[in-house]
């Protein structure tokens, strides 16, 4: 064993650990941050298949945008994780047997020779950049679904705000330079009152 | 490095061009004007698809009026373009034409119910309406993985988020949130087989996936594979048994005026992406995806219908309707190709069998649009009109109406000489070439069980008294449209000739 295939079966056991633990732990703060390093990990393995830029986005966009963002609103929602659980043993059987049956299949296919593609087949050349082919076929043979994909970027932006806008609100900020300059008859009003008398 | 690079046609894209520009202007104009000129982005919306549909539909007009197809030989010639990730054909132009009359259809039904309700009268509405079309037509015209995604998700976003904006109730939120995940989760059925087919033949592009096909030497365990994950994807997308467990609830919690969009246009698009993929795409493994669709589509039939029996709620009466209906319509797709024996495969009965289930869907289409603009037409500020019990009586309230929603169910039920019996008469004539008897036997026996629940409406509405004995009232407009579509489904009945022989022609051109 090299140390290419090492370090390969080393991040696959990391990867496969952290994803058992992002469906198994009772803490979902523990779970999302079991996904960030189900990513990180899986970043490393495309590192290790030459796909540097994948591995750098996966990185960049996922563990430092999207899981961060997540992180936050899973710290801030109070998830009963009790009660996500409930009726987990009523659907166990019919969950197992169908899993099973997947893996099963699934295992046979994947498991054939067509998939184990021999490890000298699959070296670059040098000097030829896997985020530069990128970059060239994405803005000249995929520029139809490049666009595409922007509108369905600002179809969620405009879902997002439609969703949760509720018109504009009375602002209740103060004005830190009307603060300054308050002077003590603007705040304090002085009443004359007549002394009462028994 | 850029030198092997022509910059594409655009010209076949321009309806798709067209579209987007219009709606990012809708948008922008919807951010500007006041709340008192809100119906200009209502109005500029439907401008923009009656210019989309007179544009394109000029050519048909033509060709229909004259009786002669050769009017059609300039847009009927097969385009591709943008690196061959999108097709203009005579299939993708027709299915295209109708959805733009659909869209167009569905949101002059929804105005008034819009109006009636804050939370859903937003530009944002018509906006998002706008995007859901297009991403239908990126489908229709895609003849790429990538662009058949994209365009899905496109639409998908669209709906899931048009559900949810009626975000005070419980019942939609919950509706939509079991459209998204299910949704995404069927979209990760769908990419992980195409990635299989990827796999197996190294390209994206349908028509080069079957090219590698009919090459051989092609490992036909990793296809069908990933088959049966493309076929369980897009059996979500069409929402037939076992992958049906969304459409009742979300058909139900959406507002009527979104069940009415979900319900009707994209089931055009679902359509032409089975049509790509699996025809244009995969028609080699015919065999084996047909055996796939005959379960789902026997599974729809039997519980779309026997579970419709139980609903007391139109709507999800409805939706369980709209389950067995898209079963009927796959029987259609399972009988174009025939398995000789010695291993050949024999599709001349393929252009009769897919045109018949294009019919169907556009039939459906038309029925459909019909019943919910009804169920928008009695619903008022603060009553839906969407349970069976509300169309108690409706004879006495308006026999018009009443006549015309009892032809929209007897067209549903397939009663003969309206424009759903056609539908499935076709389908069924399909069906009995190709030798498959038990498959025609079964699709009529549930038919049959199917009527029950349509009467039933009939029933509700001629022989009870009503718990609402107040008169009809809809706009003329309204009453106008509406009154059209149940005509429409009575003529197309007695000269169903138009639009199949229209139907048989794209395909004939296009596959």
């Amino acid at each position: 064993m090299d140390f290419q295939t090492f370090v390969f079966f080393f991040l696959s056991a990391i990867l496969i650990f952290a994803a058992l633990r992002v469906i198994t732990s009772r803490n979902p703060v523990y779970a999302v941050l079991h996904l960030i390093l189900a990513f990180f990990t899986c970043g490393g393995i495309w590192a290790l298949l030459q796909a540097e830029f994948l591995a750098i986005a996966i990185i960049l966009v996922y563990v430092g945008a999207v899981m961060v963002l997540f992180l936050f609103v899973v710290m801030m929602l109070d998830i009963n994780v009790d009660r996500l659980r409930e009726g987990f043993w009523n659907y166990l059987p019919l969950g197992a047997i169908l899993g099973i049956l997947m893996v099963v299949e699934m295992g046979l296919v994947l498991g054939q020779k067509y998939f184990q593609v021999p490890a000298a087949g699959a070296v670059l050349p040098a000097g030829v950049s896997n985020t530069r082919e990128i970059a060239v076929e994405m803005f000249t043979n995929f520029v139809y679904p490049f666009e595409l994909a922007s509108i369905v970027l600002l179809v969620g932006m405009v879902a997002a705000i439609v969703l949760t806008y509720r018109g504009p609100k009375a602002s209740k900020n103060t004005n830190p330079n009307k603060q300054v300059f308050v002077k003590a008859k603007d705040r304090v009003r002085v009443l004359q009152m007549p002394v009462e008398k028994d | 490095m850029f030198d092997h690079f022509v910059v594409p046609k655009l010209m076949p894209a321009a309806p798709e061009i067209f579209l987007a520009t219009m709606a990012l202007l809708i948008l922008f104009i919807d951010l500007v004007v006041k709340d008192s000129r809100r119906s200009l982005t209502y109005l500029a919306t439907q401008g923009t698809l009656l210019a989309l549909l007179v544009w394109r539909g000029a050519p048909y007009l033509a060709a229909i009026a004259g009786n002669n197809p050769e009017a059609l030989s300039e847009v009927s010639e097969i385009v591709y373009t943008f690196s061959n990730m999108f097709v203009l054909d005579l299939m993708a132009d027709l299915l295209k034409l109708f959805l733009y009359a659909t869209v167009m259809v569905v949101l002059f039904y929804s105005r008034n119910y819009l109006l009636d309700r804050e939370t859903l009268n937003k530009g944002e509405y018509y906006v998002l309406t706008l995007f859901a079309t297009l991403g239908m037509m990126v489908m229709i015209s895609a003849n790429h993985f990538v662009t058949i995604y994209i365009g899905l998700e496109l639409l998908s976003l669209s709906l899931y988020a048009m559900v949810a904006m009626n975000r005070d109730s419980v019942v939609s939120t919950e509706a939509a949130m079991k459209y998204f995940v299910l949704g995404a989760l069927a979209s990760g059925f769908l990419l992980y087989g195409m990635s299989m087919i990827y796999g197996a033949t190294g390209t994206l592009e349908i028509t080069g996936v079957s090219e590698r096909l009919m090459g051989g030497n092609v490992n036909k365990g990793v296809l069908i594979f990933g088959l049966v994950f493309l076929v369980a994807g897009l059996a979500f997308k069409l929402g037939v048994v076992p992958f049906h467990m969304w459409i009742p609830d979300v058909y139900h919690g959406a507002p009527t005026s979104v069940t009415l969009l979900i319900g009707s246009a994209p089931k055009l698009a679902a359509f032409a992406i089975v049509m790509r993929l699996l025809v244009n795409g995969l028609i080699t493994l015919a065999v084996d995806w047909q055996q796939m669709l005959i379960v789902l589509s026997v599974l729809s039939m039997a519980i779309g219908n026997l579970a419709a029996i139980a609903q007391t709620n139109l709507k999800r009466m409805l939706a369980y309707s709209a389950i067995s209906h898209m079963g009927f319509m796959l029987l259609g797709i399972t009988t174009g190709v025939l398995s000789v024996p010695g291993g050949m495969l024999d599709a001349r009965p393929a252009l009769n069998a897919y045109s018949s289930a294009m019919f169907y869907v556009i039939a459906y289409v038309l029925m459909t649009a019909g019943t919910f603009g009804m169920i928008l037409m009695m619903a008022r500020a603060g009553f839906e009109a969407d349970e069976l019990d509300d169309f108690k009586g409706l004879n006495q309230r308006s026999p018009w109406f009443a006549g015309i929603m009892l032809m929209l169910m007897f067209s549903m039920a397939g009663v003969p000489f309206f424009v759903g019996f056609f539908a499935k008469f076709s389908v069924l004539e399909a069906v009995v070439a190709s030798g498959q008897y038990w498959l025609a036997i079964v699709a009529v026996l549930f038919s049959l069980i199917g009527a029950f629940y349509y009467l039933r409406v009939v029933k509700l509405m001629y022989f009870d008294a009503p718990t609402n004995p107040a008169p009809l009232e809809a706009g003329m407009d309204m009453r106008i449209l509406i009154s059209a579509n149940g005509l429409a489904v009575a003529l197309f009945g007695i000269f169903p000739q138009t639009i199949m022989s229209l139907c048989a022609y794209a395909l004939l051109r296009s596959l």
